[in-house]
């Protein structure tokens, strides 16, 4: 099953952090193995957000195998020592978790794609996202679980993107959680509830196009997908429209860049989505029930139909 | 078990002209009859007063306890409930089988009014997917929009949304009269057996795609017809059915029903069998 949430204000900022996590524990039925975040929050937009993993969740319910801690020590100081390399500067950093990190970077070039093949080429470290606003937060457990764990509910932004999630396809590790950074596309994430059914055919394409993944997940193909079309020079939208036909199986997605937010639906509609939409705030998820957690007074929604992509600005 | 394949006992439905092939095994046909009326019991039912009336708000209630609620409510006699703060629950108002006002105001989420058979129920918001699934007797009214498989596997009754649905409006539906005053989406009809669609508005892709039976009547533009679903004569007789049934359904008043499409199915899936190779290839 799996569950996704989002949500956009428009004209303000608010706390996106809490608003998320309370659409998506109203979801929590749909699937718990692993939550994910991916929160655009109010920055000053100078230095690069980094959300860093160097290993893996391996409580209870995990599918991946423990590692020492001192391994994550280790590699912490390779991944800071190959920052320094490539001319940038972490002027803020936190660890939350052994296995998780946030940077704040100095680093003049717009083009990421060096900068992450660089830090990813460390065996065992992955940049969950990469963005001036954006920043992927992923975990075993459900919304709540994972909100406390890395102190989200006091976040504030402008839009949030979330999953559910209930693994089918992959294991239950923070590698296969959504959201999925748009690699190496600043600011990008999609979150997808349903099944590709050509996952194999378009992975092989993409990577011989130079494209990476880091997961099993047949979701990871939406996000690289798009990256790829964007690198080929189509807008969000332009990439998102052609999906519905590049793409094959059964999905409803949500992908968002620094200042936007869109959705798609597949052409047979086969998987659920509410949406509700006004002047300042579009809220929208597998369940209303994610949508009343935010509004609990009586609103208008709707399904979009078939075949539908829609984008919506801050 | 032993021996099945010997009984060729005539069934009531034989008799009644039903059907006429002889079936083997055993039959699990039940029929009633009037005359011992008084010694049958519809397990869960309850005679109610309609002018006895009662709020109750399920807010801070699962749906198992509201839907526990109701049927306690409806023990007592109480034949109009109004549910207050519905807020997008799961599963209310399902496995009601007598006649009841049902009023919520507010919207349900996915399976609303499942499996009911004779209350009528009006509902203020918009519902999730899977709305009224199985329905077998009485009205449900919704003012808002709904979600997809509205009305699935209904087997009789009004279904009716006031706003836009979502795909496979109907799909599987034995019986009974889905009404839609705005657009639907792709898949719409698919499998019916039996039963009419009336969609006022546009609708999308694979209409009527393999049904069996049953008649779909489109107000707006279709997006495509789905497999065996074919355009058929809109008759005077379907026009006055279609005044009434909206009437009745209070939607569309001043809907021209002339100009509506109805749609049948071509009856080349349904015995896709019995085809020859060449007239398959033409079916599908």
């Amino acid at each position: 099953m799996c569950g996704i949430a989002g949500l956009i204000h428009r004209n303000k900022s608010s706390n996106v952090g809490s608003e998320l996590q309370g659409m998506l524990q109203a979801l929590k039925h749909r699937g718990e193995d692993s939550t994910g975040y991916a929160l655009y929050g109010d920055t000053d937009g100078k230095n690069f957000i980094a959300r860093i993993k160097i290993g893996e969740n391996v409580g209870e319910g995990s599918s991946s195998v423990a590692e020492d801690v001192s391994v994550y020590d280790e590699r912490k100081k390779v991944v800071d020592d190959c920052i320094k390399e490539l001319g940038a500067k972490i002027v803020k950093e936190e660890r939350t978790l052994p296995y998780s990190l946030r940077y704040e970077i100095e680093y003049d070039k717009k083009d990421l794609l060096e900068f992450s093949q660089k830090i990813e080429s460390i065996p065992g470290v992955e940049i969950l996202s990469m963005g001036k606003s954006l920043e992927v937060i992923k975990d075993l457990g459900n919304a709540k679980m994972v909100c406390e764990r890395y102190n989200l509910d006091k976040l504030v932004g402008t839009h949030a993107i979330g999953h559910a999630r209930m693994a089918t396809e992959s294991g239950v590790d923070i590698k296969s959680a959504h959201p999925f950074w748009g690699y190496p596309f600043s600011d990008v994430s999609v979150v997808h509830n349903g099944q590709l059914t050509n996952y194999w055919n378009n992975r092989r394409v993409l990577e011989n196009k130079g494209m990476r993944f880091m997961s099993e997940c047949d979701s990871e193909l939406i996000a690289v997908y798009l990256a790829e079309k964007m690198r080929s020079g189509a807008t969000l939208e332009e990439g998102m429209k052609e999906s519905l036909s590049g793409l094959d199986g059964v999905f409803t997605y949500f992908v968002a860049t620094k200042n936007s937010l869109g959705m798609a639906k597949d052409t047979m509609a086969a998987k659920p989505l509410v949406l509700y939409e006004s002047d300042d705030l579009v809220a929208m998820g597998s369940e209303e029930i994610a949508i009343r957690s935010v509004l609990p007074q009586e609103i208008d929604t709707y399904d979009p139909f078939d075949g539908e992509v829609k984008v919506w600005q801050i | 078990m032993a021996n099945l394949k010997n009984v060729t006992k005539k069934t009531k439905a034989q008799e009644m002209g039903m059907h006429s092939e002889v079936l083997t095994g055993r039959t699990q046909q039940k029929f009633f009859n009037p005359d011992e009326a008084e010694n049958f019991y519809y397990f869960g039912t309850y005679d109610v007063d309609f002018n006895k009336r009662t709020d109750l708000d399920v807010k801070d209630m699962t749906a198992a306890e509201a839907n526990k609620k109701i049927d306690g409510l409806m023990s007592e006699g109480y034949g109009t409930i109004v549910i207050k703060n519905p807020q997008g629950k799961h599963s209310l108002g399902v496995g009601i089988l007598n006649k009841l006002n049902l009023i919520f105001e507010g919207s349900l989420g996915y399976f609303g009014i499942g499996s009911c058979d004779g209350p009528v129920v009006r509902i203020n918001g918009r519902v999730g997917w899977s709305c009224a699934e199985n329905l077998m007797a009485g009205k449900v009214v919704i003012e808002k929009n709904a979600g997809s498989c509205f009305g699935a596997a209904i087997r009789g009754g009004d279904l009716i949304c006031k706003g836009s649905v979502g795909a496979r409006t109907g799909i599987d539906m034995k019986g009974g009269t889905i009404i839609i005053g705005g657009d639907a989406g792709a898949f719409t009809g698919f499998m019916m057996q039996r039963g009419r669609i009336i969609i006022l508005g546009d609708v999308g892709i694979n209409l009527g795609d393999s049904m069996y039976d049953g008649t779909i009547f489109i107000g707006g533009e279709i997006g495509s017809y789905g497999s065996d679903a074919v355009p058929s004569e809109l008759t005077k007789s379907d026009q006055d059915w279609l005044k009434r049934k909206l009437k009745v359904a209070e939607i569309g008043a001043n809907f021209d029903v002339s100009k509506m499409t109805k749609v049948v199915a071509g009856k080349k899936l349904w015995n896709y069998d019995n085809l020859e190779p060449t007239e398959k290839k033409g079916a599908i």
